[in-house]
């Protein structure tokens, strides 16, 4: 019993933490229409910078500032914040698949650099030694999950809420508005190129800010953590929910996380042994079937977007948009 | 002239050999309906392109309110009060009618991250008013019980009306419309015909590219003519009916007006 609820925690921390990365996707490619396929970039960065910055001092890599850990989690999320505003400036002209390339491209550069910059990121070893914050009162055991857990759900209603507000406000609007055609919107006063800057960015913050979570959740993190396979994920769980949705982007991590955990759990159990082998690379290719399925078969997602009549502090008006492909 | 509002100076644009527009000046009074006509293909919409800021002209330059626009994006233009619509509807069509309206208005204060997420009361009042402006709009335009349809489902004629709503939302000074009546019915056309003149008599100016003749020879003065790219007839609207070279190239036959 204790092992099925201790179990149950570990599962919804980690598929909540994904949902926070998921409710920045969101807002990128859900609200504004931003390819963005480096997704593990900014989670990488926020998980990379809030270790680095939180842990205790010790050699191999950069870091070990020992930060209060508030700043340290805020530090992760600005990395990431900056690192998109670099890639942001360089990249947001090109649109669609040749953004998502270039955020790909972006993403498996940092995977490298993490790896190989040992002097700094510690290289294959990663980040270790990094104290999870409470750990003196809190211990290293169940209490210490549960009220990690209830942390993470605290930062992931806050980030929800946040994002409901922009969605139904004027700039919620406006970004939508770029999503579906940025040519009119510029020919009615608006700029584009701005807002796409600032939709990256923070969608990218809050991804980091997954990262940073997840770093510390695991105290750990190292260039197994920032593969494309997490992007993957990430995009998977935005496509099943239904894009444009918060609500929608939340089930389908969840949604996901338990398909993606379920399916490791039955290739080790039933799977034969030689095929054991390749659990990873099978997960990659279901999850890869379950993106073009749900794209073939309801592109709006489980949860298709609301045509929302921006109304902020009124009880709004929501009609659901459909058949969109 | 002395009260022009736009001045185009020698404005070419080529797509590679091919000259769309080619050497063209022009003025546009301040106040006035300009009707612009000519067959398909004559480089109107692309005359309009290079106006509005969506097209950089490879010749020549664009001079609105006596400034030198030639460099500005188009929503810079469109912040100095150049405003246009578009022939071929561009809808934002996975929003409701009524939120493409309400997004046309400037400087909203809710149009910023921090706005949006901290403002309230500011905000709440401004979206009250411009959502009281664009159901004004939306049923002058009959498009009021559209409002909360996605703009990608409504009809083709309705999606010209919508461009014309969302326009004039933005409330420019000069008002660029590229072909408003096509595909609308006659009777509405009408009353768009007396929505822009009783705009116009509050100050509006409006360049109109129509191939409704009837509506451009009553509605529209002074009437510019373009073929291949290039001006052929600029004068007022009955210099037009009698212009030799319009008769014969464009016009067909003589019109009773
Ligand atoms: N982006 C483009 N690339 C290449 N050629 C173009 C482009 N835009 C317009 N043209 C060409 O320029 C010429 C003028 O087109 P334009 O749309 O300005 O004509 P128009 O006068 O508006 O015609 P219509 O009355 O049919 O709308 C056409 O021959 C068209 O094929
Ligand atoms: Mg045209």
């Amino acid at each position: 019993m204790i092992g099925i609820i201790s179990y149950l925690v570990f599962f919804t921390t980690v598929a909540s933490i994904l949902g926070i990365a998921v409710l920045g996707l969101n807002l990128q490619w859900g609200n504004t229409g931003l390819f963005n396929g480096g997704v593990v970039a900014s989670f990488g960065a926020g998980a990379y910078g809030t270790l680095m910055l939180g842990g205790p001092a010790q050699d191999g890599h950069l870091g070990g500032f020992g930060l209060f850990y508030p700043l340290a989690l805020l530090g992760g999320m600005l990395a990431a914040g900056v690192l998109a505003w670099i890639v942001g400036k360089l990249t947001l002209r090109l649109r669609h698949d040749y953004l998502a390339i270039a955020t790909f491209g972006v993403a498996v550069a940092f995977e490298n650099v993490m790896r190989n910059a040992t002097s700094i990121t510690g290289g294959a070893q990663g980040i270790r030694g990094f104290e999870r914050p409470l750990r003196d009162v809190l211990g290293d055991g169940f209490t210490y999950n549960a009220v990690f857990l209830a942390g993470v759900l605290v930062v992931l209603l806050l980030v929800y809420v946040f994002l409901e507000r922009l969605t139904v406000s004027p700039f919620g609007r406006l970004l939508r508005a770029i999503r579906e055609d940025e040519t009119a919107a510029r020919s009615l006063g608006k700029s584009p190129d701005r807002i796409r800057l600032i939709s990256f960015v923070t969608g990218s913050v809050i991804i980091g800010l997954a990262g940073g979570l997840y770093g510390t959740f695991y105290a750990f993190v190292s260039p197994q953590d920032v593969l494309p396979i997490l992007t993957f994920q990430i995009w998977a769980m935005l496509i099943v929910g239904g894009a444009g949705n918060t609500r929608g982007a939340l089930a389908g991590a969840f949604l996901i996380w338990g398909a993606w955990t379920f399916s490791g759990w039955a290739l080790s159990r039933f799977a034969p042994v030689e095929a054991q082998l390749y659990t990873g690379s099978i997960q990659f290719v279901l999850i890869g079937m379950v993106i073009v399925g749900m794209l073939l078969w309801r592109p709006q997602g489980l949860f298709p977007e609301r045509l929302i009549v921006s109304q902020p502090g009124r009880n709004r008006e929501k009609t659901q948009v459909e058949g969109f492909t | 002239m002395d009260n022009a509002i736009l001045t185009l100076n020698g404005v070419s644009r080529s797509f590679g050999d091919f000259k769309a527009v080619d050497d063209v000046s022009l003025t546009i009074r301040e106040g006035s309906i300009t009707g612009l006509i000519g067959p398909n293909g004559a480089g109107k919409s692309t005359l309009f392109n290079v106006i509005a800021g969506e097209l950089s002209p490879t010749g020549g330059s664009v001079d609105f309110l006596g400034t030198n626009v030639s460099r500005l994006t188009p929503d810079e233009r469109f912040a100095l009060g150049l405003g246009r619509t578009f022939q071929i509807p561009r809808p934002f069509g996975r929003m409701s009618v009524l939120e493409n309206v309400m997004l046309a208005p400037m400087d909203q204060a809710g149009e910023t991250l921090l706005g949006a997420v901290l403002g309230k009361g500011r905000i709440r009042d401004q979206e009250e008013a411009i959502r009281k402006r664009a159901f004004e709009v939306l049923d002058f335009l009959t498009l009021r019980h559209v409002a909360d349809q996605p703009a990608a489902k409504i009809s083709g004629g309705q999606m010209k009306l919508l461009e014309l709503a969302r326009v004039l939302m933005g409330d420019p000074r000069l008002i660029l419309l590229d072909e408003p009546a096509a595909g609308v019915n006659p009777a509405l056309t009408e009353i768009l015909i007396e929505k822009i003149e009783e705009l116009n008599r509050n100050g509006k100016t409006f360049l109109i590219i129509e191939h409704d003749m009837d509506f451009v020879m009553r509605h529209c003065d002074p009437v510019i003519a373009m073929a291949e790219g290039q001006v052929v007839f600029e004068g007022t609207s009955v210099e037009a009916q009698s212009n030799p070279i319009l008769l014969d190239a464009y016009l067909g036959a003589p019109l009773d007006a």
